[in-house]
């Protein structure tokens, strides 16, 4: 119980933290400095072709993978069809860490941390998409983030007997020898991989409605019990 | 193959012991046992779970009339030529071989639940400390007039797997050009709402590649049905003209079959048909209501622990149990048999007892490529399963997420399946 009172103290704090950064926007000729860590790979701006990545122009409002032409990830295509729909707060996840968004991302980008360097960047970005003026004044840009995790979260040890009484509950669907067929393998991930992709669930930022819908009703404790089962499952 | 010792004493000193003794374990059984009717999704999974979770501290006997079990979920897509008969089919070697369970091909015949034994057709009589009903679904008598399980061959109900299917399939191949199908669908609660409908949209898929003039009726007692908006946009979209569904609105409740004439009767008319598929009202498997825990259709039980009401050592899964807010599904049965295995375990061998947590999703397809699901989760309440949470397809929705929900459905099935039988 102390734990668990620790820890709403501990989300109290992040939630506040989160609020305060939420109300600043993006600058985006501060974002045109940041983007020079995207341009090796990603284009964007008139005559912006696909390059290693997809260009950007027009990403805002566009479902995952959707842009025609470029041989996207499995995983990519998967969100896409799942409804991950690009918005401020889906690329901004996705900038944060791409692999908590998307599993098997081609992007090989370890992720930025700074919720600043994120919103500037993506204020630069949304420049290149359609007219922002016709969307509600700052919705694209202005939103800080709230899904950075608590560190106290990915912390967490988990009760692999305890994940193993609730690994039952995926395995209906997620095959335990680690087989893919329309499904995704979650077995052998990383934990803290693991963790961050079921909170995106939980938050709703990954789209997958069964997903969610399982997700959502495990807490904290039990998602890093998953974590711990899943982790050496062979 | 360990063919348990105990199967053969039935007859013997040991069953005069077990009827003096107050229990099988004071009786200097080494070990505790539990025994399992029926080797389907609640059955097959709750013994693999706990023959695999009890490392070897619980015998664990399952009862399985039949050597190769042919799943009733994806049936249809036999029905709509997506799966061979052969696709369907598991068999219980793994269960045996590789976790140790007793599998017995047989009938239980006879509970007895002052003596906790369960006698087989073949005379054998098992003592357990546990039984686990999971018996899945006999039809009420009488249900639909004229209609009989004697004429099961005329009008199959096919909503066992395995023979009636494919006696249904060759039916639906026989029909005449421009002839017609009826389906008699069941009233609530039966076992896998969206079933007789996509039985429908798979009967409509191959209709119309192969007789495209057919026409199919389905009489149901019912006002409104699983999916419904998204199976009724389907057969507008792929089937334009050839399903006709007569709601109870429309008198499709009063109905009767003539399964000699081939007829069938729909609020007074009757019609001539080519293929009948006789979906009767259900009830619980008969070894449920033989073992006394029934009351009325269906098998009241404790939502905590699939625990029947009526006895606290004897567990009900799947579609036979009234449980609450699941539906009666593959799905449910094996969710339920992991909430059951963990409680049956932690009372037979102290080991820790987890809350139980339910969850179901039923996909159905409604032409190739053209996938829809429903789901939820679920709790246990004192009073019943309570849901939690749900979602279901939206209609409109895009081809490539129609058929990613296909190809999702394809993977569950590979991992119930790879749940159930190892």
């Amino acid at each position: 119980m102390r734990v668990a009172s620790l820890f709403k103290i501990a989300l109290a704090v992040l939630f506040a933290a989160s609020a305060s950064h939420a109300a600043e926007a993006g600058d985006p000729e501060k974002g045109k400095i940041v983007y020079s860590k995207c341009k090796g790979c990603h284009q964007i701006g008139e005559g912006a072709v696909d390059r290693i990545g997809p260009h950007l122009n027009a990403v805002f409002g566009r479902r995952a993978a959707a842009h025609d032409g470029f041989a996207y990830s499995k995983s990519m295509q998967r969100a896409g069809v799942d409804g991950l729909i690009w918005t401020a707060k889906t690329l901004d996840a996705y900038i944060e860490n791409p692999r908590a968004l998307v599993s098997k991302t081609r992007m090989s980008f370890r992720g930025m941390d700074d919720p600043e360097d994120r919103a500037n960047l993506l204020a630069y970005l949304r420049a290149f998409s359609d007219d922002p003026s016709n969307l509600p004044e700052a919705e694209p840009t202005a939103r800080g983030t709230d899904h950075d995790l608590d560190p106290e979260i990915l912390a967490l040890q988990g009760d692999p007997d305890y994940g193993e009484y609730l690994s039952s509950e995926c395995v209906t669907c997620h095959q335990a020898d680690g087989s893919a067929e329309g499904i995704p393998s979650i077995t052998q991930w990383p934990e803290e991989d693991f963790v961050v992709a079921m909170h995106a669930y939980k938050r709703k930022l990954r789209p997958h409605p069964v997903m969610q819908m399982m997700a959502g009703r495990l807490n904290d404790e039990e998602i890093a019990a998953l974590a711990a089962f899943f982790k050496d499952l062979q | 193959m360990t063919l348990n010792r105990r199967i053969f004493m039935g007859t013997g000193a040991a069953a005069m012991a077990s009827l003096s003794a107050p229990s099988v374990l004071a009786e200097g059984h080494d070990k505790p046992s539990v025994v399992v009717v029926g080797g389907g999704a609640g059955g097959a999974t709750v013994a693999r779970y706990l023959a695999k979770d009890s490392k070897g501290e619980i015998d664990v006997t399952l009862i399985e009339p039949s050597r190769t079990y042919f799943t009733c979920f994806f049936s249809n897509l036999y029905l709509g030529g997506f799966k061979e008969m052969d696709d369907l089919g598991h068999t219980y070697g793994t269960l045996a071989a590789k976790y140790g369970i007793n599998v017995i091909h047989d009938w239980a015949v006879e509970v007895d639940r002052g003596g906790k034994t369960v006698t087989l057709a073949g005379g054998a009589k098992l003592p357990y400390d546990k039984l686990v009903l999971s018996p899945g679904i006999d039809f009420v008598d009488g249900a639909v007039e004229g209609w009989s399980v004697e004429s099961q061959n005329a009008m199959p109900h096919a909503y066992k797997g395995g023979s009636q299917t494919e006696l249904l399939k060759a039916q639906i191949a026989a029909m005449p050009e421009g002839g017609t199908f009826a389906m008699v669908a069941p009233p609530n609660p039966y076992r896998c709402p969206p079933g007789p409908y996509e039985r429908v949209s798979m009967v409509a898929h191959t209709l119309k590649e192969t007789n495209p003039s057919a026409k199919i009726i389905i009489a149901d007692p019912k006002d409104k049905f699983s999916k419904q908006s998204l199976f009724q946009e389907g057969w507008g979209k792929h089937y334009a003209g050839m399903v006709d569904w007569i709601g109870s609105d429309f008198g499709g409740g009063n109905v009767s079959v003539d399964p000699v004439a081939m007829t069938v009767t729909i609020d007074g008319e009757e019609t001539k048909v080519d293929a009948c598929n006789v979906i009767p009202a259900m009830k619980a498997g008969r070894i449920a209501e033989l073992a006394g825990v029934t009351e009325g259709n269906w098998a009241p039980v404790n939502a905590a622990d699939m625990s029947t009401k009526a006895d606290a050592d004897v567990y009900v899964l799947g579609d036979a149990a009234n449980q609450g807010d699941m539906p009666k599904s593959g799905f449910s049965a094996n969710s339920q048999a992991k909430v059951c295995a963990n409680a049956v375990r932690g009372a037979l061998t102290g080991s820790k007892v987890f809350p139980a947590k339910f969850s179901n999703t039923c996909w159905s397809l409604i032409d190739t490529d053209d996938g829809v699901k429903v789901g939820a989760t679920y709790e246990a309440t004192e009073e019943k399963i309570a849901k939690v949470d749900g979602f279901i397809s939206a209609t409109g929705e895009d081809s490539a997420t129609r058929k990613a929900t296909y190809e999702e459905s394809e993977g569950w099935y590979a991992g119930i399946t790879a749940d159930m039988f190892g």
